[in-house]
């Protein structure tokens, strides 16, 4: 097992590789991936209050016609893209954190990528039609 | 192969029930649980935008929950839940940054992000109220 190329003794204990756990090497992507995706969000979500508050009370035709803007669709499907990504890690800690039976922390874990995609690609879809299909 | 031998009981590191609940603890909990309340508001809005792009009355089924008592509660809460996790969040970045760990400033900033929270609701409804009613 051991890498010739490398002597000195490996960071993971024997269990921990048996296991599969330990360093994976990818822990920093997901704390870096949730303040990227943070400082996006609040950028975005500042905008997208001011959408909302120039939607809110207006008729139907009005808010497609405002939705409808090349400007807002891209603020909009920027934001749903940022946000459902600060979702999913986000839950997925609180999954990690609170559920410890091992098969219901990994159902728990696929429902909420599920979940996000879908919330994030329906989203995607109504921005889309509004501007494109009508 | 041989019965592996029973889980050690180690001694567990004090956790929740053993501390006195501290302002910037509560704080702490308070941005997870926002964060967890925005999970679902996010498919609130998401509602919002399929309706749009549905039909007349759908839209108007929406605007009608939206529009109602609890509709309007719940769309406040939203906001508060959205202000205070954002500003939570910058406090993290500052944390980040390793700023803001002394004893004064972890009071100073929690106490911040929970009155700015506030304020900020406030005046994102009274601008939203004054111009649409």
């Amino acid at each position: 097992m051991s890498n010739p190329k490398t002597h000195h003794a490996p960071m993971r204990t024997p269990l921990g590789r048996v296991r599969g756990l330990g360093s994976a090497r990818s822990g920093t992507d997901h704390f870096f991936l949730q303040r990227v995706t943070g400082a996006a969000n609040f950028v975005l979500a500042v905008l997208f209050v001011g959408i909302v508050i120039s939607i809110a009370g207006s008729s139907y035709e009005a808010a497609r016609a405002t939705l409808s803007n090349p400007l807002v669709a891209v603020v909009i499907l920027l934001a749903l893209l940022s946000v459902t990504t600060h979702m999913r890690i986000g839950m997925q800690v609180i999954i990690e954190d609170y559920v410890h039976d091992e098969g219901m922390k990994v159902l728990c874990i696929v429902a909420n990528t599920f979940f996000t995609v879908a919330v994030g690609l329906a989203g995607a879809f109504a921005v889309l039609k509004i501007s494109l299909g009508g | 192969m041989a019965d592996s031998p029973s889980r050690i009981e180690r001694p567990l590191s004090p956790h929740l029930s053993i501390y006195r609940p501290l302002f910037t603890m509560v704080m702490s909990i308070v941005h997870r649980i926002t964060g967890g309340a925005l999970y679902v508001g996010t498919a609130i809005l998401v509602w919002w935008l399929l309706a749009a792009a549905t039909s007349p009355g759908a839209y108007d089924l929406f605007s009608a929950v939206a529009g109602s008592w609890i509709g309007r509660l719940i769309l406040l809460g939203y906001t508060w839940a959205l202000i205070h996790h954002a500003l939570g969040g910058v406090r993290h970045f500052i944390w980040d940054f390793i700023h803001g760990f002394g004893a004064k400033e972890r009071v100073l900033l929690a106490k911040a992000t929970l009155a700015g929270s506030v304020a900020l609701t406030v005046i994102v409804w009274v601008i939203a109220l004054a111009l649409k009613g």
